[in-house]
C-alpha cells in the first residue's frame, strides 16, 4: 500500500487539530466548578471535545489509506504542537525531562511504525 | 528562593495524581481502540447513519465509544492540575498497550523494531513522569 499525500495531509491536519483539542480542554478544566449549569456552559470543554472528535475523525480516515510506518511517527507531531502551546498560552516551564522524554516517546513511535509495515 | 515546603509537597501530589490519571486514560483508551478494531467490520460502509446504527446496536462498539468518552473526562481532570506539555505525550503509552495486546489477541507479530520502539515509549515516560525540576 503507498500512503497518498492525502492520507499524510490529513494526518497532518489531525496531529494540529488534536494538540489545540488538549489546549481547549485545559483551559476548559481550568474554569471547572461543581455545578451543571457551568458544566453545561463551559464553551472551551465543548470546544476542546469538538477539535478532539474531528481530529480522532481525520485520523481514522487517513490510517485507512496509508502506511502506519509514515502515518505514526507524524501523529507524534501533535506531542511537539502541544508542547509549544503549552509554552506560549500556559507558561509552563520546558525543563529538560519534557524534552527527553518527549525526544524518547518519538523514537519510540517511530520505530513501532517502522515494525508495522505489512 | 525555594518553595515553602507544605506548597512544594502540594504540588508533587497534584503532580502524581495527574500521572496517574493519564496513566489509566491510556490504558482505557487501548481497551476502546482494541473494542472499536474488533467491532469494525459491524460498521461496514452504510454512510453516517449506517455507522452510528452500528455503534447503537454492536455492544463492543458502543462500549468502545463509551470508554473514550470516559478517557476525555479523565484527561479533562488531569489537566485541570498538571502541565499539558508533561500530560500529553505520556498518552503516547496507548501505543504500547495496543501493540502488546494486538500481538496477544489478534496474533499480530512481534518483531525487533516495535520492541525498541516499546522500550523507548516506556522509558520516555518515565523521564517525563520523573516530575518537574525546573
Amino acid at each position: 500500500m503507498k500512503t497518498s499525500p492525502q492520507a499524510i495531509l490529513l494526518v497532518f491536519v489531525s496531529s494540529f487539530l488534536g494538540s489545540f483539542g488538549m489546549v481547549f480542554l485545559k483551559a476548559g478544566a481550568g474554569r471547572l466548578e461543581r455545578n451543571l449549569k457551568s458544566l453545561l456552559t463551559n464553551y472551551w470543554l465543548m470546544a476542546g471535545i469538538a477539535t478532539y472528535v474531528l481530529s480522532s475523525v481525520l485520523y481514522v480516515i487517513a490510517l485507512k489509506s496509508g502506511e502506519l510506518s509514515i502515518l505514526y511517527p507524524m501523529v507524534s507531531l501533535g506531542y511537539i504542537w502541544a508542547l509549544i502551546w503549552a509554552r506560549i498560552f500556559f507558561k509552563e516551564p520546558l525543563t529538560p525531562n519534557k524534552f527527553v522524554g518527549l525526544g524518547m516517546i518519538l523514537i519510540g513511535i517511530a520505530c513501532i511504525g517502522a515494525g508495522s509495515t505489512h | 528562593m525555594p518553595a515553602p515546603v507544605a506548597a512544594q509537597t502540594e504540588s508533587r501530589s497534584h503532580h502524581r495524581s495527574s500521572v496517574i490519571l493519564v496513566f489509566c486514560c491510556t490504558l482505557i483508551g487501548a481497551t476502546a481502540q482494541l473494542l472499536i478494531k474488533s467491532g469494525s467490520a459491524h460498521t461496514g460502509k452504510g454512510g453516517f447513519v449506517g455507522t452510528l446504527l452500528a455503534i447503537l446496536t454492536h455492544p463492543p462498539l458502543l462500549l468502545g465509544y463509551f470508554l473514550y468518552a470516559v478517557n476525555t473526562a479523565l484527561m479533562v481532570l488531569a489537566l485541570r492540575k498538571g502541565d499539558l506539555s508533561m500530560l500529553y505525550p505520556i498518552i503516547a503509552l496507548t501505543f504500547v498497550w495496543v501493540t502488546i495486546l494486538s500481538v496477544m489477541m489478534f496474533h499480530d507479530e512481534l518483531n525487533p523494531y516495535k520492541v525498541i520502539g516499546l522500550i523507548a515509549i516506556v522509558s520516555g515516560v518515565s523521564v517525563l513522569g520523573r516530575g518537574r525540576k525546573a
